[in-house]
């Protein structure tokens, strides 16, 4: 039953300030803006909600007017680069303990400007309780919202939305959380909420869901039944002797009925026969730990046994356990997945939530925005300000933090363009773009966490160096620092805070920082003078390709592909090289790489391949900026054209690194359309498009791409893929199976990576695959 | 949400059911108040061995071991061995967590001639057994159970049904060595953990080799059987007609004579769920540790009480609405939403997180709640297997059940309003003894 049942009693943090002071800037933001209120009130914690809209600076290109006489001024910066204002939708979700909801109500009344909010949605078995000091507080009617359903809306939500939201618990692996990928169809499912009381809910789409059952015993029981027994009053207190306890002392146990015989008889001696059944006794004491150990095995097995009768019944595998008795506990999230571990044989897997306590807050202002349709489009988790899993604000210093008590972020930014599965996934259930699990892998966590701490400084200088004429660049790159570095801190306590951490993960929350403190694309003015260098370059290098034989172009091309993919600021090795030598060109990339054979290398098969019949379609993931696309990928592109094979080229939304942006790609392809012909007659002809990938990553998540990409894909029968660049195809997709042919070619840029893949720095991977018939 | 109801019509009334089942063997043994009062003393190691309505072991042992009687070695009659029918006497055991079942065949046509050769102590353990009801502090002979003129391998004779708690076993077997029960060359056929638990001691101790056999395969041969015998003419299925309503509650006889498919739920310290689709072919579908162990042990922490039937007495007295959380307390009514009824528990102990609300309720309110919450939950259970098996009458069986009434027509009630009317709870008279029955027939080879 939701949160219901536990009002009143056992409140923690009766002892705090209550007129505490809010540090407004890391708690409540944006509320200038704020609408649409939601509150989900709970027994002891509240969690409230409101969408903002947040205004950002962004970085635009624009061409200049070039009509006639491209190649005249060879000095000249190919584009303009202007930064203009832009504003974004935001969701905030703030969770806190119930002792501040007087506090953060009279914080929220002065500072809401907007002044068109006239209704706030609340849930929750509390909301009853503080309606009329909401509505008096706020001057807000409060609008009641069923606790099953927002619950179950929120569930959806974060589902379709928060890649690796969900986690199995397992007990005695380094990390103990074990997060699943996003699976394309989330539904059905079954949640399991377990509050006071327990109701469990078959959720079979958006809107159509049906109790199924439920059970008494829940976490109400473990409460009331614990404190009556142990005298204790805290549910975490309870938790906590639960967690020092022997329950074999209290319960009757398999070998306390059969003696020593269970062994022979294969019985587990360890299994409860009767709970509490060693307590039919009036002259014995036993010890609160033991009992509230018994009483938690009691309740969490029969909860686990009534979660696998419902899943059996109605064919399902994946549950989801939430409510109080649950929320980030790992006492009870052990036992419940031991439970169902237990009574399902393995075949029903007990899933928890990263914002298990969001759900309720979530799913009340999704029904108050219903004519908004907020689930029309996608949401990204902001790492920037949200706080993770089981750390509580980490990035507030130390002083807030012992203010603030609990305070919990989540925010969620609306993505412009709505985001699905590349229809070319060979099985998108199983699809995962990371390579290496750094939440799994402690070696390789240790060393990327360091080399992400040691380019921080080079990141300030560069986010500085783009803002020259900002006088405030400096001070905001200095925030900058401190919050990544903290995130970076966090992490390495709780490497599962954000979910599965990954190098990709690392990258993103890095973007999510700088734009935080409007650094939008620090390399702009660097991406703006490559590409002005690589496409003065251009006409030499496609004259040189073109006088070459067939099969020696071929290797030129390949070659072409991975000397441009050298240049990259993201790696260490590489940015020191072109910030000490301006002069570092394409030729000289070119020698850097490895000979052949590569440490991977099916460049053979490939040429074997290319004296077949030409490709439909390919789609082409771009890398960097500069060299890369224009001497690399743009030749490449060519080539097939001239085979006869579309192309669709795909560019990143916004910016990352000096990865080339879409836009920054159509003012690309037009001046080397102004060179080539080919190039001219494919872009007039629809034989090469130019589409953005809906990303603003480093790294490439082929399960949440543009959704006019995937239609795109579709309509033309793609039936070849090119990723480029360590970020997108040895980062992530490295072991992405695909149902058509896929190259994936990069140039490793990192001793450590290249060490781990059994090579050396700028090794060179070319990797062409195809599908097994 | 609570599976069940319990609704306060059922609760005014309570007390008055809950005991009337079991009256005739009270008012044999005495009476539980009677065994109740008596001094309790335990043995210190008594810890690690479960115990229900424990009680003092040294004078429980000397007047088991009270009966007196030869223990020259005579052989039995060679004719009954010729018709391979096992020796006298014949015993069906069944050792479970808490208690030890024990039914007793006491032959009643024996020839001027066979008593004569009946030795001693073959008819001194059947005067003891069937002169007696109660046995030490501790054991009790169900006499109201007591199956008369059985005919049992061409021998006619009565039934007897004796329990008492396994923490005795020691004692047991010790009057066993004391009266030489080896000398008899009969067999010990036994059932349940104890079976196991209990074998070395039976050979070591009483020089008695046990023949151990599989407790569920006992228990479903236990009840086809009973069944098939009835009750002295009566029933001995049955079921409740309107359990929720103390006026017109009625226990009426069940005919189960298409007992298949079958679930059958057998409630003693802990609770073994069976699928039962012919008299050989079952299996165990499920069990949870939440059993009749859980709703005494609880109630001995909870309130102090040191029986079952003080414990069922005080639940009779209790009201459970001021422990358990309904869902009118939190809805003010029905929870539309979900098709949930107002009076439906939404968190057993529920109301218990408010420090008030524990200084508010009584003992008997606590004893109350713990047997509405166990049973609710076994009904719950029970249904979800029912439903899961595509089986839609359910068999409640097991010492549990003893003498509680409430429990019965609680499981009645949840089963009939969960599965709006499509399953049915059935009970049967010898609740707990079927298993014991089972070890009985494997003995006498009958199948």
């Amino acid at each position: 039953m939701a949160e219901c049942g536990a009002s009143g009693s056992g409140s923690s943090g009766d002892s705090l300030d209550k007129s505490i002071t809010l540090p407004p800037d890391e708690i409540f933001r944006n509320l200038e803006n704020a609408k649409r209120f939601a509150i989900d009130i709970g027994g002891s914690l509240t969690k409230l909600a409101y969408y903002s809209t947040v205004q950002h600076k962004v970085a635009k290109v624009r061409s200049f007017d070039h009509s006639g006489k491209d190649t005249e001024r060879d000095h000249e910066p190919p584009y303009e680069i202007s930064v203009q204002e832009e504003i974004t939708a935001r969701l905030h979700f703030i969770k806190f303990e119930n002792t501040y909801i007087e506090a953060c109500l009279d914080f929220i009344k002065d500072h809401l400007v907007n002044t068109e909010t006239k209704v706030i949605q609340a849930t929750g078995g509390g909301a009853y309780k503080f309606k009329d000091l909401i509505e008096e507080k706020l001057r807000l009617k409060v609008d009641k919202e069923d606790v099953m359903t927002c619950l179950i809306k929120g569930c959806n939500f974060v589902l379709k939305n928060i890649p690796h939201e969900a986690f199995v618990y397992q007990k005695d692996a380094d990390p103990e959380f074990r997060f699943q990928t996003n699976h394309p169809h989330i539904f059905p499912y079954l949640l399991v909420n377990i509050g006071s009381g327990v109701s469990i809910v078959k959720v079979e789409t958006e809107d159509r869901f049906e109790w199924v059952g439920g059970s008494s015993i829940g976490g109400g029981t473990f409460w009331g039944l614990g404190a009556l027994l142990t005298k204790t009053k805290k549910f975490d207190e309870l938790l906590h002797l639960a967690s020092r306890g022997q329950h074999s002392n209290v319960d009757m146990l398999v070998r306390d009925v059969y003696g020593g015989a269970h062994q022979t008889l294969g019985l587990s001696g360890n299994l409860i026969a009767s709970s509490f059944g060693k307590s039919a006794t009036a002259d014995q004491e036993f010890s609160k730990e033991d009992m509230a150990k018994s009483l938690l095995h009691m309740i969490s097995n029969d909860i686990g046994q009534l979660a696998c009768l419902h899943a059996r019944l109605h064919s399902l595998d994946r549950v989801y356990f939430g409510g109080f008795f649950i929320r980030g506990h790992p006492v009870t999230m052990r036992t419940i997945t031991y439970s169902i571990n237990f009574f399902s044989k393995g075949e029903v897997q007990a899933l928890f939530l990263r914002h298990e306590g969001y759900l309720g807050a979530i799913g009340a202002f999704l029904k108050g925005a219903e004519q908004d349709n907020p689930n029309q489009y996608s949401w990204g988790e902001n790492y920037a300000g949200s706080s993770g899993l089981m750390s509580t604000s980490p990035e507030l210093g130390p002083a807030q933090r012992a203010r603030s008590g609990t305070f919990d972020l989540l925010e969620m930014d609306r993505l412009e363009r709505p985001l699905v599965n590349l229809p070319l996934l060979l099985d998108p259930p199983s699809y995962v773009p990371d390579t290496v699990d750094l939440t799994d892998d402690a070696l390789a966590r240790k060393y990327w966490l360091t080399c992400f701490e040691e380019a921080l400084d080079g990141v300030v200088k560069r986010a500085v160096a783009s803002q020259p004429d900002s006088v405030d660049a400096a001070e905001r790159a200095e925030k900058f620092r401190q919050k990544y570095w903290n995130k970076l801190q966090t992490l390495r306590q709780q490497p599962f805070a954000y979910g599965t951490l990954t190098v990709r993960s690392l990258l993103d929350t890095r973007e999510h920082c700088l734009n935080e403190f409007n650094f939008p694309d620090p390399y702009s003015k660097v991406k703006q003078r490559e590409n002005g260098v690589a496409l003065r370059c251009f006409p030499g290098v496609v004259r040189s390709l073109d006088a070459l034989g067939w099969e020696e172009r071929q290797l030129a091309l390949v070659k072409g592909l991975l000397a441009g993919n050298v240049f990259d600021w993201g790696a260490k090795a590489v940015s020191d090289v072109l910030e000490s030598d301006p002069h570092f060109g394409f030729e000289e990339a070119k020698r850097k790489l490895q000979e052949r054979p590569w440490l991977v290398d099916s460049y053979s098969k490939w040429l074997q391949r290319l004296k077949g019949p030409p490709h439909k379609c390919a789609l082409i993931f771009a890398d960097n900026s500069g060299i890369d696309i224009i001497l690399g990928v743009f030749p490449f592109v060519r080539e097939l054209l001239l085979r006869g094979t579309e192309v669709i080229l795909a560019c990143n939304s916004g910016p990352a690194l000096n990865d080339v942006t879409h836009s920054e790609s159509l003012i690309v392809a037009e001046r080397i359309a102004g060179m080539d012909t080919v190039v001219h007659s494919a872009l007039q002809e629809e034989r090469l498009l130019l589409v953005q990938t809906g990303s603003s990553s480093p790294c490439l998540d082929l399960s949440r791409l543009d959704k006019g990409l995937a239609a795109l894909v579709r309509e033309r029968g793609a039936d070849l893929v090119v990723i480029e660049g360590m970020g997108r195809a040895v980062h992530t997709n490295y072991h992405a199976a695909l149902r058509c042919e896929s190259l994936k070619l990069a140039v490793v840029k990192n001793a450590w990576l290249a060490e781990r893949l059994g090579g050396r720095l700028f090794s060179v991977i070319f990797k062409y695959e195809v599908p097994a018939e | 949400m609570g599976a069940g109801r319990l609704g306060a019509p059922m609760e005014r009334h309570g007390r008055a059911s809950a005991t009337s089942t079991s009256s005739a063997g009270e008012q044999a043994a005495g009476g539980p108040e009677g065994r109740r009062r008596e001094p309790l003393r335990r043995r210190a190691s008594s810890a690690s061995v479960p115990a229900v309505g424990a009680s003092a072991e040294g004078a429980r042992r000397d007047r088991l071991g009270s009966y007196s009687g030869p223990t020259a070695v005579t052989r039995q009659r060679v004719e009954s061995l010729k018709k391979k029918r096992p020796l006298f006497p014949w015993f069906g055991l069944d050792i479970g967590g808490t208690l030890v079942k024990l039914v007793y065949f006491e032959p009643k046509d024996i020839t001027a001639e066979e008593e004569e050769e009946e030795v001693e102590s073959l008819r001194s353990i059947r005067k003891y057994l069937t002169s007696n009801v109660a046995y030490g502090s501790t054991g009790i002979r169900d006499v109201h159970l007591e199956l008369k003129d059985l005919t049992l391998c061409g021998r006619k004779g009565n039934l007897h049904f004796i329990r008492f708690p396994t923490h005795d076993m020691p004692a047991f077997i010790q009057m066993g060595r004391d009266k030489n029960f080896s000398s008899l060359h009969t067999v010990f056929c036994a059932t349940g953990g104890g079976a196991y638990k209990f074998e070395q001691d039976f050979l070591t101790i009483g020089d008695l080799q046990l023949c151990k056999l599989d407790e569920l395969d006992c228990l479903i041969k236990g009840i086809l059987y009973i069944d098939s015998v009835g009750f002295n003419g009566r029933s001995q299925c049955y079921y409740f007609e309107n359990p929720a309503d103390s006026e017109k509650c009625q226990k009426l006889p069940f005919d189960l004579k298409n007992p298949y498919p079958l679930l059958l739920v057998n409630i003693g310290s802990g609770v073994s769920i069976l699928a039962v689709y012919s008299k050989d072919n079952y299996k165990r579908v499920t069990g949870t540790s939440l059993g009749g162990g859980t709703f005494f042990g609880l109630c001995c922490l909870l309130t102090g009480c040191t029986t079952f039937e003080e414990a069922l007495e005080m639940a009779s007295r209790g009201d459970s609405t001021k422990v358990d959380k309904l869902v009118r307390d939190i809805y003010g009514g029905d929870y539309e939403r979900f098709g949930l009824p107002g009076w439906a528990v939404a968190s057993s102990f529920g109301n218990m997180m408010s420090k008030e609300k524990r200084e508010a309720v009584s003992k008997e309110d606590l004893a109350r709640a713990t047997l509405i919450t166990i049973t609710n939950n076994i009904g719950s259970i029970a249904r979800m297997c029912a439903l899961n098996e595509n089986i839609n009458q359910v068999v409640f069986v097991g010492n549990f059940l003893r003498i509680n009434t409430i429990a019965m027509r609680l499981l009645a009630y949840a089963l009939d309003y969960w599965s709006k009317g499509q399953l049915k709870a059935l009970f049967s008279e010898h609740e707990g003894y079927f298993g014991a029955v089972g070890a009985l027939l494997e003995l006498l080879k009958i199948p």
